[in-house]
């Protein structure tokens, strides 16, 4: 062999993607891109009203329009047993096209199939639907009166869904009874949509072999292809599956939506492939929204500030659907981390679902299901606290952190907290803002009447869903996997049951292999998203995927390893029990210069294996053995216009801990990412409703999200306290600045607006509410 | 009616209903799906190509018809053969793309900004760009590419 460079590790290895090649030349394949023979266009019909009877449905216009082959309606689908399509969440259903009545404006009501784009949606405009409208429940409150029903089809008839709870509810009222301070308040996270830049679609054809190939945006393939099997009878064998690559995901395209369904109908009846992408109204009106949790929040402690005990009821409203992508036992997902990075001795929490005349949901937006709502509620909690009892926001949170010592931390509400150390991070954030100088600062700005807020989240949440004992998704436990070849010339490819959407899967991934196996991440190829290829994954969301398939990856590896060893004992003439992997190389004991590099051992594997199994190839299902907890410390630093109520973020800081870092390029690229979308939260997303229950946030000019004019520029910094029980000591990363800076960002402002005796304000912090806060405060002050 | 369009310097004829949109024609007509559609409202600039050398458009915006008879450059035509336009490097080298979504139409965004103004400011480049939305990235890194592809491309061509 000629002298190769010495294999070296991968990890914590700033390199550039592998993946960007394709799209930085226009070259990605996203689900659009395909086109395909005697490919049709699919439209939906929708609905203007948000709660009304259907009384007709004609498609005789439609059927005439020029190029218009098909038109289907939900009676269509109800003979055929497709009315509805279960939700993942299990403890409800949603109608795929409607039938009887319309529970949300934008609902799916019919679905035309034409030869072209356009006349496709010239077809959907001529269908004629007539409605009689219904009383419309705009908001879960009056849901929870009863007073309309919505959903006849239940058993039940009330809007009421499901009651939650977790902790001890007697043990927390006494002690919050007993408690000598005392703060409560109602924070409302607001409904919000994650709006990836790639809208929601899907291409659908049946082929020679009768298999159905589905092309589509999901982030959870192997799922759909079980979901499909279940709700069409189609046998799972002759589904196949293909997640192209996709354009931002962030949640919303976790849940099977109605047009897919459509659109396989279609392809199935005609006998000609389907393609349905949808448009950006479509995708903010009716796919899957997030948040929208009405939280109550009652914490108690000692003069002193030692916590005593957290309360938090809430009233979640999952519009006219339950499509909430949770885990069966947890339909308020992850909540239970509401107590965050605090010791508090005695914690409960509820949580009642209610139906309304709104687009289904909620799914998991660029966060673990729900710990986006239980971080902001305690965030803003301890700084209402900090504010009673008169103390400063850091010492608080200090006086309360679970400490290093204390971990692996069982926390009240059911979690076994893994690894932290929140006053390294804190001290961390604190000397890099500077955060002294920024007290003496602002106390000479206020003296001048100059409204200047440093606001701090100090967050834990939980990512990596999950443990077989507790997670599942329709019944299916929350594993994840991988399969790895490695070939004669010591390149090799991995395949894993995860879907990147962005998450740069194509390097991290071939980085924990070249690391466990020492050998070079650019000839690791990966592969996501064919489920007639990739093992069975419960796919990329919730920050589940290094927590769960990198460690599925990193253990498949070290079988491979395993069966290396073998080989090269006999290529170094020694005794399995002498060799060793050292420095990324298979070494005889107490002799490192007899050595053989993994890929001398790969070539051997096919050319020289002795008594060994040829190849060298392994798979593993990871189960893992508890969720991680990354953790953070957030500063915000803003200033507050008093004339005009604009808030202008001028200095961010992060510090995250996730453990492990595999790529910091990557892991920084999240962060920032994340902290947009929490920066966009805080201060401009929403998808609100009118009392009439008209959606007043369907395209992108009322829709705000922020522009590079806008987004602030974002500081990263690290703490690394690595999973006990993770293979490479890694967590999850692309949603804790998403989970942690909201808190972060409302603190700050509040905190500007403290002298002025301003207490809390609901997100988002749009500038005509901030303005209002301060004039109604001036108002408060010069009242007589 | 037939359109008559060059781009990326190959001139591309085709019949096309009066109400096609260019970027429609680029992606469905000329089978270029670097182009991307991202809303309904040209308010997200996944679509921006550069018209005539210069100017940005959001091609979602323009019907092919009006695109008739002039010039269109892509993302497929950024790249002089194997050898990448400094943008495109830039990008790359500054991890200033995660999904890929917007990124054509940054580049395209970013080369109209560089042959307006070749030496911006971090502010120049976010007010020049705040016609493209990215979801991903928070614009941070994409600074960086175009700030390494500003300080590339104004480096005198090396003598061959």
């Amino acid at each position: 062999m000629s002298t190769e460079a010495k294999p070296v590790g991968s990890l914590g290895v700033a390199m550039k993607r592998k993946e960007d090649p394709r799209f930085i030349q226009g070259k990605g394949h996203y689900v659009d891109d395909i086109s395909l023979p005697g490919m049709l266009y699919m439209a939906l019909v929708r609905s203007t009203y948000p709660h009304a009877e259907i009384t007709s449905i004609d498609i005789g216009e439609a059927m005439k329009v020029p190029g218009v082959k098909a038109v289907i309606t939900g009676q269509d689908l109800v003979a055929a047993g497709l009315g509805w399509l279960p939700t993942f969440h299990g403890l409800d259903k949603q109608m795929v096209l409607a039938v009887g009545k319309v529970l949300f404006q934008y609902q799916e009501v019919a679905a035309v199939f034409a030869e072209t784009r356009g006349a496709a949606a010239d077809g959907a405009e001529a269908v004629q639907v007539g409605y009689k409208p219904l009383p419309v429940v705009a908001d879960p409150f009056t849901a929870k009166e009863d007073k309309v029903i919505l959903r006849a089809d239940r058993e039940q008839k009330t809007n009421h869904i499901y009651h939650w709870e977790v902790g001890d509810r007697d043990r927390t009222v006494q002690a919050l009874a007993a408690s000598p301070k005392r703060i409560s308040q109602r924070i409302w996270f607001q409904r919000c949509h994650p709006a990836p830049l790639e809208p929601c679609g899907c291409v659908a054809l049946f082929d020679t072999m009768g298999r159905l190939q589905f092309h589509v945006t999901s982030q959870a393939p192997h799922v759909y292809r079980t979901a499909l099997a279940i709700v069409t009878g189609i046998p799972e064998d002759k589904i196949h599956v293909i997640s192209p690559d996709i354009g931002g995901g962030f949640g919303n395209k976790v849940p099977v939506y109605p047009g897919y369904v459509c659109a396989i109908v279609g392809a199935l009846k005609l006998a000609r492939p389907v393609k349905w992408i949808e448009t950006r109204t479509e995708n903010l009106t009716s796919t899957g929204f997030a948040r929208d949790y009405h939280m109550d929040v009652e914490l108690g402690a000692t003069a002193e500030g030692r916590l005593t005990a957290l309360r938090v009821s809430t009233a979640a409203d999952h519009g006219a659907f339950d499509a909430a992508a949770d885990p069966t036992k947890y339909p308020a997902g992850m909540f239970g981390v509401v107590t965050g990075s605090y010791d508090i001795p005695a914690a409960h929490a509820e949580v009642d679902a209610y139906f309304t005349n709104k687009a289904p949901g909620g799914i998991a937006y660029r966060c673990s299901f729900r710990v986006t709502e239980a971080s902001f509620a305690i965030e803003r909690a301890m700084d209402i606290l900090a504010d009673e009892l008169q103390m400063d926001a850091v010492e608080l949170r200090r006086k309360n952190f679970i400490r290093k010592e204390q971990f692996p931390y069982p926390s009240p509400l059911g979690f076994t907290y893994d690894s932290g150390d929140y006053q390294k991070t804190l001290d961390t954030a604190l000397e890099k803002i500077g955060y002294k100088e920024l007290l003496a600062e602002q106390a000479a700005k206020r003296a001048k009447g100059e409204l200047m807020g440093i606001g701090i989240s100090t967050f834990t949440e939980v990512v990596g869903a999950g443990p077989s004992k507790h997670f599942d998704i329709l019944g299916i436990k929350m594993f994840d996997s991988a399969e790895i070849r490695i070939h004669p010339t010591g390149a090799g490819i991995v395949r894993a049951g995860t879907k990147s959407q962005g998450q740069g899967h194509e390097t991290t991934w071939a980085q924990i292999v070249a690391e466990e196996l020492g050998l070079d991440p650019q000839n690791i190829m990966v592969e996501e998203g064919d489920t007639d290829t990739a093992p069975y994954g419960l796919g990329t969301y919730a920050s589940r995927s290094t927590p769960v398939a990198g460690a599925a990856i990193a253990m498949a590896a070290r079988r491979i390893r395993e069966k290396a060893r073998k080989i090269a004992a006999h290529l170094l003439e020694v005794g399995e029990a002498d060799v060793e992997w050292k420095d990324y190389t298979f070494q005889v004991k107490g002799v490192p210069a007899k050595s053989v590099t993994m890929k001398q051992v790969a070539f051997a594997a096919y050319t020289n294996m002795a008594q060994n199994e040829p190849g060298l190839e392994a798979s593993y299902y990871y189960d893992p053995p508890n969720m991680t907890f990354p953790n953070g410390t957030y500063v915000a630093v803003v200033d507050v216009d008093r004339e005009t109520g604009e808030v202008k973020v001028r200095k961010f800081l992060a510090v995250d801990d996730c453990g492990t870092i595999i790529n910091p390029l990557i892991v920084e690229g999240q962060i920032h990412g994340g902290l947009t979308e929490g920066f966009a939260i805080a201060f401009m997303q929403e998808i609100q409703y009118d009392a009439e229950g008209n959606n007043l946030n369907t395209n992108f000019t009322d829709y705000m999200v922020p522009t590079s004019l806008e987004t602030p520029h974002w500081e990263t910094a690290k703490t690394t306290t690595p999973s006990p029980h993770h293979p490479i000591g890694a967590k999850g990363v692309g949603e804790s600045p998403n989970v942690g800076s909201p808190a972060a960002f409302v603190n700050a402002v509040i905190d500007a607006l403290s002298p002025l005796g301003v207490r809390h304000i609901d997100m988002p912090l749009r500038r005509d509410k901030v303005w209002r806060a301060i004039r109604d405060a001036q108002a408060r002050r010069n009242r007589p | 009616m037939k359109v008559n369009v060059k781009v990326n310097g190959i001139s591309y004829e085709r019949e096309v209903e009066p109400r096609t949109l260019l970027a429609y024609f680029l992606r469905e007509s000329c089978g270029l799906t670097g182009t991307h559609v991202g809303c309904d409202t040209s308010s997200c600039g996944c679509c921006v190509v550069v018209m005539n050398g210069d100017r940005a458009v959001k091609s979602c915006t323009m019907f092919a018809a009006q695109a008739d008879g002039h010039e269109v450059l892509t993302v497929e035509g950024l790249a002089d053969g194997a050898k990448l336009h400094p943008l495109q490097q830039g990008f790359w080298d500054q991890h200033g793309l995660q999904c890929g979504y917007c990124t054509p139409g940054m580049l395209l965004a970013s080369y109209a900004l560089l042959q307006q103004n070749p030496d911006p400011t971090e502010a120049e480049i976010r007010e020049g760009l705040a016609g493209n939305l990215c979801r991903c990235t928070g614009y941070q890194n994409i600074v960086k590419a175009v700030q390494q592809a500003a300080d590339a491309l104004r480096q005198p061509v090396a003598a061959k």
